[in-house]
């Protein structure tokens, strides 16, 4: 049972999907105790931080997620469903910091690059001991984002490169999240979600 | 390792059906446009693109059901454009499985919508269309709307600064002049709009030999749509990213078997 939490942000029909493809029992929730109860929920996200943090203010969605890591339930942010588990973000639109879930310490700030948004298929520097990347190790993601991590967080963090290195994926025990799309990122990406999906 | 260029298959569909002629006419039927997404989803492309050139509003339905037939069984990134006048209209497109819009004439119309759906959803999703031809406008280049139909006496650089500010997320430029003909990109073209541009460039109209890919890449875009020489298999989209890879550009080749 995959709950993807709708909280008014990100392509959910798409996440639901490719979801659809590891697991027969994937739906659609902004109801904060069916996003508890679910095996996992997968927290998607596109825009800017402050807006996705106002959508997930509305539902009580940092709530939900520390609570499940509190009960230990698994959870996987995707893009910007990731940068909100850090604790901060900095707005280049406003100048500002805005708080995030704060699941780990860190703030996600603008890459240093000529070329904004970092849009496309690029590869990850994976390490031996990864659940999610299990299989798909040389393979390319679709990034679409202009700000990232760029700190090492919880107990594995992945990296990509654009222009600097940035976090494109981390696995801390009952939290992941990756920077990229894997519900757009074709076969591979459907090979990690899968990975996700039978860790659970 | 980088970020890799993207090759898009661009399928021009009417009335549910995909079509391609020669400068924006003459159109022959070229197939079913959830089937040929998948396809080419199979044969390696990177993104895919939808523009709806009929773009009459009756027609909207018609373009929902084509974007959410294919967003169930192809699993990269969805672009659709065309007909696109409105927030409401984004919002649709993105609810049935596009990812991204692109807009053109109504931006022209109404350079307020790029702000608007910016602020929104986000400039990420947002990318402007520009059919631009040679003209004797400031830079040499002017914008056409109507799908290439009609000037504007625009310069087609002023309007791409213009965007920027507003916030667009990406540019699509089609050379007007080179649409379909197969005699290659418009390289003066992509190398002026690529000096003033720090968002993603995607090249078009042109696409003949394989050369002509990379000679775009060399003059700076990020990606290549190209229509007729997929459809009517001139090149297979392997073909093109095995020659883009052998000659070191960075590609991605896992293609989806």
């Amino acid at each position: 049972m995959i709950a993807i939490l709708d909280y008014g942000s990100g392509n959910l029909r798409s996440a639901e999907r490719a979801f659809a493809t590891a697991s027969d029992n994937v739906f659609l929730t902004s109801d904060f105790n069916k996003a508890i109860e679910a095996n996992g929920l997968v927290v998607p996200g596109v825009g800017a931080f402050s807006a996705c943090m106002k959508g997930l203010n509305a539902i009580d969605g940092a709530h939900i997620i520390r609570k499940r890591k509190e009960l230990e339930r698994p959870t996987l942010g995707i893009c910007i469903g990731m940068q909100i588990l850090f604790s901060k973000g900095l707005e280049h639109s406003d100048g500002g910091a805005h708080d995030g879930v704060g699941i780990w310490e860190g703030e996600i700030s603008r890459l240093n690059a000529t070329i904004l948004p970092h849009m496309g298929w690029n590869t990850v520097e994976t390490k031996p001991n990864s659940t999610l990347f299990a299989g798909v190790e040389g393979e390319s993601f679709y990034f679409v984002h202009s700000y990232a991590a760029k700190k090492e967080v919880g107990e594995l963090t992945t990296w990509s490169t654009h222009n600097e290195k940035f976090v494109s994926a981390v696995e801390d025990g009952y939290v992941s999240a990756t920077q990229f799309h894997p519900e757009k990122s074709g076969r591979a990406g459907l090979a990690l979600i899968k990975n996700w999906v039978n860790s659970l | 390792m980088t970020l890799s260029i993207r090759i898009i298959p661009c399928l021009d569909v009417t009335d549910g059906r995909v079509v391609k002629g020669v400068n924006f006419t003459n159109l022959v039927d070229a197939g079913d446009p959830v089937e040929m997404a998948a396809l080419y989803g199979l044969e390696g492309a990177d993104e895919l693109t939808f523009l709806d050139i009929s773009a009459s509003s009756s027609n909207q339905e018609t373009t929902l059901d084509v974007v959410r037939r294919t967003a169930e069984q192809v699993f990269i990134p969805l672009t659709v454009g065309g007909g696109i006048r409105s927030v409401d209209d984004v919002d649709r497109l993105l609810r049935a499985g596009a990812d991204k819009v692109s807009i053109n004439t109504a931006a022209i119309a109404r350079p307020e919508l790029i702000a608007d759906i910016a602020d929104r959803f986000g400039s990420q999703v947002l990318v402007l269309s520009v059919d631009a031809r040679r003209a004797n406008t400031e830079s040499g280049f002017e914008v056409t709307t109507h799908g290439g139909r009609q000037g504007s006496d625009i310069d087609a650089l002023a309007w791409i600064e213009k965007a920027f500010a507003l916030g667009v997320g990406e540019i699509l430029l089609n050379s007007m002049d080179a649409d379909g003909t197969r005699a290659g990109y418009d390289i003066g073209m992509i190398t002026a709009v690529r000096a003033i541009s720090k968002v993603p460039l995607i090249a078009s109209g042109g696409a003949g030999t394989l050369e002509d890919f990379a000679l775009a890449l060399d003059a700076g875009a990020d990606a290549l749509l190209a229509a007729s020489v997929f459809h009517f298999g001139v090149h297979r989209i392997g073909d093109v990213k095995r020659y883009l890879d052998a000659q070191g550009y960075s590609v991605r080749m896992s293609a989806d078997k």
